[in-house]
Protein backbone atom coordinates (compact mmCIF):
# COMPACT_ATOMS: atom_id res chain seq x y z
CA UNK A 1 0.00 0.00 0.00
CA UNK A 2 2.43 2.65 -1.06
CA UNK A 3 -0.17 5.35 -1.43
CA UNK A 4 -1.66 5.05 2.01
CA UNK A 5 1.53 5.35 3.96
CA UNK A 6 2.80 8.59 2.47
CA UNK A 7 1.62 11.25 4.83
CA UNK A 8 4.60 13.21 6.13
CA UNK A 9 4.13 15.06 9.41
CA UNK A 10 2.15 18.18 8.69
CA UNK A 11 4.49 20.44 10.57
CA UNK A 12 7.28 19.81 8.09
CA UNK A 13 5.43 20.92 5.04
CA UNK A 14 6.03 24.37 3.66
CA UNK A 15 3.36 26.79 4.94
CA UNK A 16 1.40 27.79 1.85
CA UNK A 17 3.09 27.40 -1.49
CA UNK A 18 1.41 28.86 -4.57
CA UNK A 19 -1.85 27.09 -5.15
CA UNK A 20 -1.05 26.19 -8.72
CA UNK A 21 1.73 23.93 -7.53
CA UNK A 22 0.64 22.67 -4.19
CA UNK A 23 -2.75 21.39 -5.17
CA UNK A 24 -3.32 17.81 -6.18
CA UNK A 25 -1.62 17.09 -9.46
CA UNK A 26 -3.76 16.66 -12.52
CA UNK A 27 -3.97 13.14 -13.89
CA UNK A 28 -1.06 12.04 -16.05
CA UNK A 29 -1.47 13.11 -19.64
CA UNK A 30 -3.62 16.12 -18.78
CA UNK A 31 -2.48 18.89 -21.08
CA UNK A 32 -3.33 21.54 -18.55
CA UNK A 33 -0.57 20.44 -16.19
CA UNK A 34 2.13 21.88 -18.36
CA UNK A 35 0.98 25.44 -18.16
CA UNK A 36 0.16 25.21 -14.49
CA UNK A 37 3.46 23.77 -13.39
CA UNK A 38 5.46 26.23 -15.44
CA UNK A 39 3.32 29.24 -14.82
CA UNK A 40 3.13 29.06 -11.05
CA UNK A 41 6.79 29.33 -10.27
CA UNK A 42 7.41 32.65 -8.63
CA UNK A 43 10.53 31.69 -6.70
CA UNK A 44 12.40 30.27 -9.68
CA UNK A 45 15.30 32.20 -11.16
CA UNK A 46 14.83 33.85 -14.51
CA UNK A 47 15.57 31.65 -17.48
CA UNK A 48 15.81 28.42 -15.57
CA UNK A 49 13.78 25.63 -17.09
CA UNK A 50 14.28 22.80 -14.62
CA UNK A 51 14.67 20.41 -17.51
CA UNK A 52 18.10 19.26 -16.39
CA UNK A 53 19.16 18.57 -12.84
CA UNK A 54 21.79 20.95 -11.58
CA UNK A 55 19.84 24.14 -11.21
CA UNK A 56 17.66 25.21 -8.33
CA UNK A 57 14.80 22.96 -9.38
CA UNK A 58 14.29 19.90 -11.51
CA UNK A 59 11.12 18.48 -12.90
CA UNK A 60 10.48 15.39 -14.95
CA UNK A 61 7.11 13.99 -15.87
CA UNK A 62 7.03 10.74 -17.82
CA UNK A 63 3.68 11.60 -19.37
CA UNK A 64 5.02 14.90 -20.72
CA UNK A 65 8.65 14.19 -21.47
CA UNK A 66 9.28 17.52 -23.29
CA UNK A 67 12.06 15.78 -25.13
CA UNK A 68 12.88 18.55 -27.57
CA UNK A 69 13.25 21.16 -24.86
CA UNK A 70 15.35 18.81 -22.76
CA UNK A 71 17.64 18.01 -25.68
CA UNK A 72 18.07 21.70 -26.45
CA UNK A 73 18.82 22.43 -22.80
CA UNK A 74 21.37 19.61 -22.81
CA UNK A 75 23.11 20.94 -25.93
CA UNK A 76 23.05 24.51 -24.65
CA UNK A 77 24.42 23.68 -21.22
CA UNK A 78 27.00 21.27 -22.60
CA UNK A 79 28.35 23.74 -25.14
CA UNK A 80 28.30 26.60 -22.68
CA UNK A 81 30.38 24.51 -20.30
CA UNK A 82 32.97 23.62 -22.94
CA UNK A 83 35.76 24.19 -20.45
CA UNK A 84 34.87 20.93 -18.72
CA UNK A 85 34.88 18.97 -21.98
CA UNK A 86 38.16 20.63 -22.92
CA UNK A 87 39.78 19.75 -19.58
CA UNK A 88 38.61 16.13 -19.84
CA UNK A 89 39.85 15.85 -23.44
CA UNK A 90 43.19 17.29 -22.47
CA UNK A 91 43.53 14.83 -19.58
CA UNK A 92 42.62 11.99 -21.96
CA UNK A 93 45.48 12.86 -24.29
CA UNK A 94 47.89 13.43 -21.46
CA UNK A 95 47.00 10.16 -19.72
CA UNK A 96 47.38 8.20 -22.91
CA UNK A 97 51.06 9.09 -23.00
CA UNK A 98 51.70 9.08 -19.28
CA UNK A 99 55.23 7.96 -18.49
CA UNK A 100 56.30 7.92 -22.12
CA UNK A 101 59.50 9.86 -22.81
CA UNK A 102 58.50 11.78 -25.93
CA UNK A 103 54.81 11.60 -25.07
CA UNK A 104 52.32 12.79 -27.67
CA UNK A 105 55.18 13.28 -30.14
CA UNK A 106 54.64 9.58 -30.81
CA UNK A 107 51.48 10.64 -32.61
CA UNK A 108 53.53 12.90 -34.87
CA UNK A 109 56.30 10.38 -35.32
CA UNK A 110 54.13 7.40 -36.23
CA UNK A 111 52.14 9.46 -38.73
CA UNK A 112 55.38 10.81 -40.22
CA UNK A 113 56.73 7.29 -40.69
CA UNK A 114 53.54 6.18 -42.38
CA UNK A 115 53.43 9.24 -44.67
CA UNK A 116 57.03 8.78 -45.79
CA UNK A 117 56.75 5.01 -46.17
CA UNK A 118 53.51 4.99 -48.14
CA UNK A 119 54.51 8.12 -50.06
CA UNK A 120 57.70 6.53 -51.38
CA UNK A 121 55.99 3.20 -52.12
CA UNK A 122 52.97 4.57 -53.94
CA UNK A 123 54.97 7.19 -55.85
CA UNK A 124 56.95 4.25 -57.25
CA UNK A 125 53.83 2.15 -57.89
CA UNK A 126 52.02 4.95 -59.71
CA UNK A 127 55.27 6.08 -61.37
CA UNK A 128 54.82 9.67 -60.13
CA UNK A 129 57.63 12.01 -59.07
CA UNK A 130 57.99 11.95 -55.26
CA UNK A 131 57.93 15.76 -54.80
CA UNK A 132 54.61 15.85 -56.63
CA UNK A 133 53.05 12.86 -54.88
CA UNK A 134 54.29 13.28 -51.30
CA UNK A 135 52.24 16.42 -50.43
CA UNK A 136 49.13 14.64 -51.71
CA UNK A 137 49.78 11.55 -49.61
CA UNK A 138 50.71 13.57 -46.53
CA UNK A 139 47.55 15.67 -46.59
CA UNK A 140 45.34 12.71 -47.56
CA UNK A 141 46.63 10.34 -44.92
CA UNK A 142 46.50 12.88 -42.15
CA UNK A 143 42.96 13.92 -43.01
CA UNK A 144 41.91 10.29 -43.37
CA UNK A 145 43.47 9.37 -40.03
CA UNK A 146 41.53 12.18 -38.46
CA UNK A 147 38.23 11.03 -39.96
CA UNK A 148 38.92 7.39 -39.15
CA UNK A 149 39.93 8.16 -35.55
CA UNK A 150 36.86 10.26 -34.97
CA UNK A 151 34.48 7.68 -36.38
CA UNK A 152 35.98 4.80 -34.43
CA UNK A 153 36.16 6.75 -31.17
CA UNK A 154 32.66 8.08 -31.74
CA UNK A 155 31.39 4.57 -31.05
CA UNK A 156 32.68 4.82 -27.49
CA UNK A 157 31.88 8.46 -26.80
CA UNK A 158 29.14 7.58 -24.30
CA UNK A 159 30.15 4.05 -23.29
CA UNK A 160 33.55 5.34 -22.19
CA UNK A 161 31.85 7.88 -19.94
CA UNK A 162 29.70 5.23 -18.25
CA UNK A 163 31.25 5.79 -14.82
CA UNK A 164 30.44 9.50 -14.96
CA UNK A 165 27.02 9.18 -16.59
CA UNK A 166 25.70 6.88 -13.88
CA UNK A 167 27.03 8.91 -10.98
CA UNK A 168 27.00 12.57 -11.91
CA UNK A 169 24.39 14.69 -13.57
CA UNK A 170 26.03 16.25 -16.59
CA UNK A 171 24.73 17.15 -20.04
CA UNK A 172 25.44 14.28 -22.45
CA UNK A 173 26.74 16.91 -24.82
CA UNK A 174 29.77 17.20 -22.56
CA UNK A 175 30.83 13.60 -23.22
CA UNK A 176 30.35 13.97 -26.96
CA UNK A 177 32.25 17.24 -27.02
CA UNK A 178 35.03 15.62 -25.00
CA UNK A 179 35.40 12.94 -27.67
CA UNK A 180 35.46 15.51 -30.48
CA UNK A 181 37.94 17.82 -28.77
CA UNK A 182 40.21 14.91 -27.92
CA UNK A 183 40.37 13.88 -31.55
CA UNK A 184 40.98 17.42 -32.72
CA UNK A 185 43.84 17.58 -30.24
CA UNK A 186 45.29 14.33 -31.52
CA UNK A 187 44.95 15.42 -35.14
CA UNK A 188 46.64 18.73 -34.40
CA UNK A 189 49.82 16.81 -33.62
CA UNK A 190 50.09 15.91 -37.31
CA UNK A 191 50.04 19.50 -38.58
CA UNK A 192 53.83 19.92 -38.38
CA UNK A 193 54.21 16.99 -40.79
CA UNK A 194 52.19 18.79 -43.45
CA UNK A 195 54.38 21.87 -43.01
CA UNK A 196 57.59 19.84 -43.20
CA UNK A 197 56.42 17.98 -46.31
CA UNK A 198 55.38 21.24 -47.99
CA UNK A 199 58.75 22.80 -47.19
CA UNK A 200 60.60 19.70 -48.43
CA UNK A 201 58.67 19.53 -51.69
CA UNK A 202 58.61 23.25 -52.24
CA UNK A 203 54.82 23.51 -52.52
CA UNK A 204 52.90 26.17 -50.68
CA UNK A 205 49.15 26.72 -50.92
CA UNK A 206 49.41 30.43 -50.17
CA UNK A 207 46.34 32.35 -49.05
CA UNK A 208 44.13 29.88 -50.93
CA UNK A 209 45.00 27.39 -48.20
CA UNK A 210 42.71 29.37 -45.90
CA UNK A 211 39.84 27.99 -47.93
CA UNK A 212 40.46 24.76 -46.02
CA UNK A 213 38.91 26.39 -42.95
CA UNK A 214 35.27 26.06 -44.07
CA UNK A 215 36.08 22.41 -44.78
CA UNK A 216 37.49 22.06 -41.29
CA UNK A 217 34.30 23.55 -39.89
CA UNK A 218 32.24 20.98 -41.81
CA UNK A 219 34.47 18.21 -40.51
CA UNK A 220 34.08 19.37 -36.90
CA UNK A 221 30.30 19.63 -37.26
CA UNK A 222 30.21 16.15 -38.71
CA UNK A 223 32.43 14.82 -35.95
CA UNK A 224 30.07 16.14 -33.34
CA UNK A 225 27.02 14.72 -35.09
CA UNK A 226 28.65 11.35 -35.67
CA UNK A 227 30.03 11.14 -32.14
CA UNK A 228 26.57 11.76 -30.77
CA UNK A 229 24.74 9.42 -33.13
CA UNK A 230 27.20 6.55 -33.05
CA UNK A 231 27.79 7.11 -29.35
CA UNK A 232 24.11 6.49 -28.68
CA UNK A 233 23.61 3.69 -31.17
CA UNK A 234 26.71 1.85 -29.99
CA UNK A 235 25.69 2.23 -26.35
CA UNK A 236 22.42 0.49 -27.16
CA UNK A 237 23.65 -2.08 -29.69
CA UNK A 238 27.11 -3.28 -28.83
CA UNK A 239 27.63 -4.94 -32.21
CA UNK A 240 27.70 -1.66 -34.10
CA UNK A 241 31.26 -0.70 -33.16
CA UNK A 242 32.93 -3.68 -34.92
CA UNK A 243 30.69 -3.11 -37.94
CA UNK A 244 31.74 0.53 -38.08
CA UNK A 245 35.40 -0.50 -37.83
CA UNK A 246 35.15 -2.82 -40.81
CA UNK A 247 33.16 -0.30 -42.84
CA UNK A 248 35.86 2.28 -42.25
CA UNK A 249 38.50 -0.20 -43.37
CA UNK A 250 36.70 -0.79 -46.66
CA UNK A 251 36.07 2.95 -47.00
CA UNK A 252 39.81 3.55 -46.82
CA UNK A 253 40.36 1.53 -49.98
CA UNK A 254 37.25 2.81 -51.72
CA UNK A 255 38.10 6.47 -51.11
CA UNK A 256 40.79 8.30 -53.03
CA UNK A 257 43.21 8.53 -50.13
CA UNK A 258 46.30 6.94 -51.61
CA UNK A 259 45.18 7.16 -55.23
CA UNK A 260 44.12 10.30 -57.05
CA UNK A 261 40.43 10.63 -57.94
CA UNK A 262 41.33 11.16 -61.63
CA UNK A 263 42.47 7.54 -61.83
CA UNK A 264 38.86 6.41 -61.72
CA UNK A 265 38.26 7.80 -65.18
CA UNK A 266 34.61 7.84 -66.13
CA UNK A 267 33.61 6.17 -62.83
CA UNK A 268 34.71 9.32 -60.98
CA UNK A 269 31.16 10.68 -61.31
CA UNK A 270 30.13 8.41 -58.44
CA UNK A 271 32.70 9.84 -56.05
CA UNK A 272 30.53 12.67 -54.65
CA UNK A 273 28.36 9.96 -53.10
CA UNK A 274 31.20 9.09 -50.75
CA UNK A 275 30.93 11.43 -47.75
CA UNK A 276 34.39 10.54 -46.49
CA UNK A 277 35.83 11.63 -49.83
CA UNK A 278 33.92 14.89 -50.21
CA UNK A 279 34.57 15.96 -46.64
CA UNK A 280 38.23 15.19 -47.06
CA UNK A 281 38.37 16.94 -50.43
CA UNK A 282 36.96 20.25 -49.12
CA UNK A 283 40.12 20.52 -47.03
CA UNK A 284 42.59 18.68 -49.24
CA UNK A 285 41.86 20.71 -52.38
CA UNK A 286 42.65 24.14 -50.90
CA UNK A 287 45.72 22.80 -49.08
CA UNK A 288 47.15 21.33 -52.27
CA UNK A 289 46.14 24.35 -54.31
CA UNK A 290 43.66 22.39 -56.41
CA UNK A 291 40.18 23.65 -57.26
CA UNK A 292 37.29 21.98 -55.43
CA UNK A 293 34.23 21.42 -57.59
CA UNK A 294 30.86 22.79 -56.58
CA UNK A 295 29.49 19.27 -56.63
CA UNK A 296 31.97 18.19 -53.96
CA UNK A 297 31.01 21.15 -51.78
CA UNK A 298 27.36 20.47 -52.32
CA UNK A 299 27.81 16.84 -51.34
CA UNK A 300 29.88 17.70 -48.25
CA UNK A 301 27.34 20.26 -47.05
CA UNK A 302 24.41 17.90 -47.72
CA UNK A 303 26.02 15.07 -45.81
CA UNK A 304 26.75 17.42 -42.92
CA UNK A 305 23.15 18.58 -42.79
CA UNK A 306 21.96 14.99 -43.00
CA UNK A 307 24.31 13.82 -40.24
CA UNK A 308 23.33 16.70 -37.96
CA UNK A 309 19.62 16.18 -38.57
CA UNK A 310 19.75 12.42 -37.97
CA UNK A 311 21.87 12.84 -34.90
CA UNK A 312 19.67 15.56 -33.46
CA UNK A 313 16.50 13.58 -34.09
CA UNK A 314 17.99 10.57 -32.34
CA UNK A 315 19.21 12.67 -29.46
CA UNK A 316 15.82 14.29 -28.95
CA UNK A 317 14.05 10.94 -29.00
CA UNK A 318 16.42 8.80 -26.94
CA UNK A 319 18.31 11.20 -24.71
CA UNK A 320 16.44 10.07 -21.62
CA UNK A 321 17.38 6.44 -22.26
CA UNK A 322 21.14 6.90 -22.46
CA UNK A 323 21.65 6.44 -18.72
CA UNK A 324 19.94 3.05 -18.98
CA UNK A 325 21.97 1.99 -22.00
CA UNK A 326 25.55 2.59 -20.95
CA UNK B 1 11.67 26.21 0.08
CA UNK B 2 13.05 22.84 -0.80
CA UNK B 3 10.62 20.12 -1.68
CA UNK B 4 10.62 16.73 -3.35
CA UNK B 5 7.46 15.37 -4.85
CA UNK B 6 7.09 11.97 -6.44
CA UNK B 7 3.90 10.78 -8.09
CA UNK B 8 3.63 7.18 -9.25
CA UNK B 9 7.36 7.32 -9.88
CA UNK B 10 8.60 4.24 -11.72
CA UNK B 11 11.96 3.19 -13.07
CA UNK B 12 12.52 0.10 -15.16
CA UNK B 13 15.83 -1.22 -16.37
CA UNK B 14 15.59 -3.12 -19.60
CA UNK B 15 18.04 -6.02 -19.61
CA UNK B 16 19.71 -5.36 -22.93
CA UNK B 17 22.91 -7.26 -22.81
CA UNK B 18 21.76 -10.66 -21.62
CA UNK B 19 20.42 -13.55 -23.63
CA UNK B 20 16.90 -12.26 -23.31
CA UNK B 21 15.16 -15.26 -24.77
CA UNK B 22 16.49 -17.94 -22.46
CA UNK B 23 16.35 -15.60 -19.51
CA UNK B 24 12.78 -14.80 -20.34
CA UNK B 25 11.83 -18.45 -20.34
CA UNK B 26 13.53 -19.03 -17.05
CA UNK B 27 12.21 -16.05 -15.15
CA UNK B 28 8.71 -16.17 -16.48
CA UNK B 29 8.31 -19.84 -15.72
CA UNK B 30 8.79 -19.06 -12.06
CA UNK B 31 6.54 -16.42 -10.63
CA UNK B 32 9.01 -13.57 -10.99
CA UNK B 33 8.43 -10.61 -8.73
CA UNK B 34 10.44 -7.88 -10.39
CA UNK B 35 11.40 -9.24 -13.78
CA UNK B 36 8.75 -9.03 -16.41
CA UNK B 37 8.37 -8.30 -20.10
CA UNK B 38 7.22 -4.87 -21.20
CA UNK B 39 5.12 -3.79 -24.16
CA UNK B 40 8.05 -4.18 -26.57
CA UNK B 41 8.59 -7.74 -25.30
CA UNK B 42 11.85 -6.92 -23.54
CA UNK B 43 12.80 -8.32 -20.16
CA UNK B 44 12.81 -5.46 -17.70
CA UNK B 45 13.64 -5.15 -14.02
CA UNK B 46 11.21 -2.99 -12.13
CA UNK B 47 13.65 -1.04 -10.01
CA UNK B 48 11.11 1.40 -8.57
CA UNK B 49 7.38 0.86 -8.76
CA UNK B 50 4.75 3.56 -8.33
CA UNK B 51 6.45 5.47 -5.56
CA UNK B 52 4.33 8.20 -4.04
CA UNK B 53 5.81 10.56 -1.50
CA UNK B 54 6.33 14.19 -0.66
CA UNK B 55 9.35 15.32 1.25
CA UNK B 56 8.92 18.78 2.65
CA UNK B 57 11.21 21.47 3.92
CA UNK B 58 13.25 20.40 6.93
CA UNK B 59 12.69 16.68 6.58
CA UNK B 60 15.55 14.22 6.96
CA UNK B 61 14.64 10.96 5.36
CA UNK B 62 16.38 7.62 5.74
CA UNK B 63 15.94 5.18 2.87
CA UNK B 64 16.01 1.70 4.35
CA UNK B 65 15.86 -1.67 2.70
CA UNK B 66 17.89 -4.67 1.67
CA UNK B 67 20.47 -4.68 -1.08
CA UNK B 68 18.67 -4.28 -4.36
CA UNK B 69 15.59 -2.76 -2.81
CA UNK B 70 16.04 0.33 -4.97
CA UNK B 71 17.69 2.76 -2.56
CA UNK B 72 20.53 3.86 -4.82
CA UNK B 73 18.30 3.86 -7.88
CA UNK B 74 15.93 6.19 -6.07
CA UNK B 75 18.82 8.48 -5.11
CA UNK B 76 20.02 8.53 -8.72
CA UNK B 77 16.54 9.27 -9.95
CA UNK B 78 16.20 12.15 -7.50
CA UNK B 79 19.58 13.42 -8.68
CA UNK B 80 18.31 13.51 -12.27
CA UNK B 81 20.51 10.71 -13.60
CA UNK B 82 17.68 8.36 -14.52
CA UNK B 83 14.63 9.94 -16.04
CA UNK B 84 11.43 8.41 -14.69
CA UNK B 85 9.89 5.82 -16.98
CA UNK B 86 6.51 6.45 -15.45
CA UNK B 87 5.07 9.06 -13.14
CA UNK B 88 6.34 12.44 -12.20
CA UNK B 89 9.16 13.86 -10.14
CA UNK B 90 9.68 17.40 -8.94
CA UNK B 91 12.68 18.52 -6.93
CA UNK B 92 12.81 22.11 -5.75
CA UNK B 93 16.11 23.30 -4.35
CA UNK B 94 19.65 22.89 -5.53
CA UNK B 95 20.62 19.23 -5.45
CA UNK B 96 23.89 17.94 -4.06
CA UNK B 97 24.54 14.28 -4.40
CA UNK B 98 27.07 12.30 -2.41
CA UNK B 99 26.35 9.06 -4.21
CA UNK B 100 29.72 7.86 -5.40
CA UNK B 101 32.67 9.77 -4.00
CA UNK B 102 35.15 8.71 -6.65
CA UNK B 103 33.03 9.35 -9.76
CA UNK B 104 34.74 11.64 -12.22
CA UNK B 105 38.10 11.39 -10.48
CA UNK B 106 40.98 11.14 -12.92
CA UNK B 107 43.38 8.60 -11.43
CA UNK B 108 46.41 9.91 -13.32
CA UNK B 109 45.88 13.54 -12.39
CA UNK B 110 47.13 14.98 -9.13
CA UNK B 111 44.86 15.73 -6.21
CA UNK B 112 45.02 19.43 -6.97
CA UNK B 113 44.11 18.91 -10.63
CA UNK B 114 41.22 16.72 -9.58
CA UNK B 115 39.87 19.40 -7.29
CA UNK B 116 39.91 21.93 -10.13
CA UNK B 117 38.32 19.34 -12.40
CA UNK B 118 35.58 18.82 -9.83
CA UNK B 119 34.98 22.55 -9.91
CA UNK B 120 34.41 22.27 -13.66
CA UNK B 121 32.09 19.29 -13.17
CA UNK B 122 30.00 21.49 -10.92
CA UNK B 123 30.08 24.34 -13.39
CA UNK B 124 31.94 26.68 -11.06
CA UNK B 125 33.81 29.73 -12.30
CA UNK B 126 37.60 29.98 -12.12
CA UNK B 127 37.45 32.02 -8.92
CA UNK B 128 34.96 29.67 -7.27
CA UNK B 129 37.16 26.71 -8.17
CA UNK B 130 40.13 28.37 -6.50
CA UNK B 131 38.08 28.93 -3.35
CA UNK B 132 37.04 25.30 -3.45
CA UNK B 133 40.67 24.26 -3.87
CA UNK B 134 41.66 26.17 -0.75
CA UNK B 135 38.80 24.67 1.25
CA UNK B 136 39.49 21.11 0.15
CA UNK B 137 43.17 21.60 0.79
CA UNK B 138 42.61 22.56 4.40
CA UNK B 139 39.87 20.02 5.11
CA UNK B 140 41.43 16.95 3.51
CA UNK B 141 44.72 17.40 5.35
CA UNK B 142 46.53 15.77 2.45
CA UNK B 143 49.22 18.46 2.32
CA UNK B 144 52.01 17.67 -0.11
CA UNK B 145 50.17 14.61 -1.41
CA UNK B 146 47.88 16.94 -3.33
CA UNK B 147 50.67 17.27 -5.89
CA UNK B 148 50.95 13.52 -6.43
CA UNK B 149 48.78 11.53 -8.86
CA UNK B 150 45.68 10.16 -7.19
CA UNK B 151 46.61 6.68 -8.41
CA UNK B 152 49.26 6.48 -5.69
CA UNK B 153 46.85 7.31 -2.86
CA UNK B 154 45.84 4.79 -0.25
CA UNK B 155 42.13 4.01 0.09
CA UNK B 156 41.94 6.25 3.13
CA UNK B 157 43.61 9.16 1.38
CA UNK B 158 41.34 8.72 -1.59
CA UNK B 159 38.34 8.84 0.72
CA UNK B 160 39.63 12.01 2.38
CA UNK B 161 40.00 13.73 -0.95
CA UNK B 162 36.64 12.53 -2.26
CA UNK B 163 34.90 13.42 0.96
CA UNK B 164 36.43 16.87 1.10
CA UNK B 165 35.52 17.54 -2.55
CA UNK B 166 31.99 16.28 -2.08
CA UNK B 167 31.22 18.24 1.04
CA UNK B 168 32.52 21.71 0.25
CA UNK B 169 29.31 22.51 -1.60
CA UNK B 170 26.32 23.36 0.53
CA UNK B 171 23.29 22.08 -1.33
CA UNK B 172 19.69 22.62 -0.31
CA UNK B 173 18.68 19.06 -1.13
CA UNK B 174 21.28 16.55 -0.12
CA UNK B 175 21.24 13.01 -1.43
CA UNK B 176 23.66 10.70 0.30
CA UNK B 177 24.66 7.09 -0.02
CA UNK B 178 26.28 5.43 2.92
CA UNK B 179 29.81 5.20 1.57
CA UNK B 180 31.03 7.76 4.07
CA UNK B 181 31.08 5.23 6.89
CA UNK B 182 34.58 4.01 6.03
CA UNK B 183 37.85 5.70 6.92
CA UNK B 184 40.25 5.99 9.82
CA UNK B 185 39.01 6.98 13.24
CA UNK B 186 40.59 10.41 13.36
CA UNK B 187 39.21 11.36 9.97
CA UNK B 188 35.82 9.87 10.71
CA UNK B 189 35.47 12.09 13.75
CA UNK B 190 36.07 15.15 11.63
CA UNK B 191 33.98 13.74 8.83
CA UNK B 192 31.01 13.20 11.13
CA UNK B 193 31.24 16.75 12.40
CA UNK B 194 31.36 18.06 8.88
CA UNK B 195 28.49 15.85 7.77
CA UNK B 196 26.40 16.85 10.75
CA UNK B 197 27.06 20.47 9.84
CA UNK B 198 26.05 19.84 6.23
CA UNK B 199 23.00 17.87 7.21
CA UNK B 200 21.83 20.68 9.44
CA UNK B 201 22.54 23.22 6.73
CA UNK B 202 20.57 21.34 4.10
CA UNK B 203 16.85 21.80 3.89
CA UNK B 204 16.24 18.20 2.88
CA UNK B 205 18.38 15.14 3.46
CA UNK B 206 17.76 11.81 1.79
CA UNK B 207 20.12 9.19 3.13
CA UNK B 208 20.35 5.62 1.89
CA UNK B 209 21.75 3.49 4.67
CA UNK B 210 21.90 0.12 6.37
CA UNK B 211 23.17 1.67 9.56
CA UNK B 212 20.17 2.04 11.82
CA UNK B 213 22.07 4.05 14.43
CA UNK B 214 22.97 6.69 11.89
CA UNK B 215 19.43 6.68 10.59
CA UNK B 216 18.01 7.15 14.08
CA UNK B 217 20.53 9.84 14.92
CA UNK B 218 20.14 11.95 11.78
CA UNK B 219 16.75 11.32 10.35
CA UNK B 220 13.24 12.30 11.27
CA UNK B 221 11.49 10.07 8.81
CA UNK B 222 12.14 6.75 7.14
CA UNK B 223 11.02 5.21 3.90
CA UNK B 224 11.39 1.46 3.86
CA UNK B 225 11.78 0.14 0.34
CA UNK B 226 11.23 -3.47 -0.53
CA UNK B 227 11.55 -4.82 -4.06
CA UNK B 228 11.13 -1.35 -5.51
CA UNK B 229 7.99 -0.47 -3.58
CA UNK B 230 7.44 1.54 -0.46
CA UNK B 231 6.78 -0.91 2.35
CA UNK B 232 6.54 1.65 5.10
CA UNK B 233 6.83 5.40 5.33
CA UNK B 234 6.56 7.46 8.46
CA UNK B 235 8.36 8.82 11.51
CA UNK B 236 11.70 7.11 11.94
CA UNK B 237 10.89 5.36 15.21
CA UNK B 238 7.66 3.92 13.90
CA UNK B 239 9.33 2.53 10.78
CA UNK B 240 12.32 1.18 12.67
CA UNK B 241 10.06 -0.57 15.13
CA UNK B 242 8.74 -2.77 12.33
CA UNK B 243 11.99 -2.99 10.36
Amino acid sequence: MPGAATAPPEGHLPPAPPAAQAGPLPPPGGRGADGASRGGAPARPEGETGLLAGGSFYECDASQPRRLERAMADLGTGLRRWRLAFALAWLDIRNRYRGSVIGPLWLTLSTAIMVVGLGVLYAALFKLPLVQFLPFVAVSLILWNMINQIVSEACGSLIAAEGIIRQLTLPYTTHVLRCVLRNIGVAAHSLPIILVVFAFCGTWPGLGGLMALPGLLLLVLNSFAVAMLLGMVCARFRDIAPIVASVMQIAFFLSPVLWKPELLGRHAVWLPLNPAYTLMETMRGPLLGEPVSTLVWLSAVSFTVLACAASFAFFVRFRGRIAFWV
Amino acid sequence: MARILAERLSIEFPLYHVGARSLKKRVLSQAARRLRTDAANRVVVSALRDLEFTIGHGERVALLGHNGAGKTTLLRTLAGIYEPVGGRLLVEGEIGSLIDPAAGTDMDATGRENILLRGLFRGLSEAESQTMLAQVESFSGLGEFLDVPVRTYSTGMMLRLAFAMATVAEPKVMLMDEWFLAGDADFMRRARDRLAELVHGAEILVLATHNLDIARQWCTRAIHLEAGRIKADGPIDAVLANY
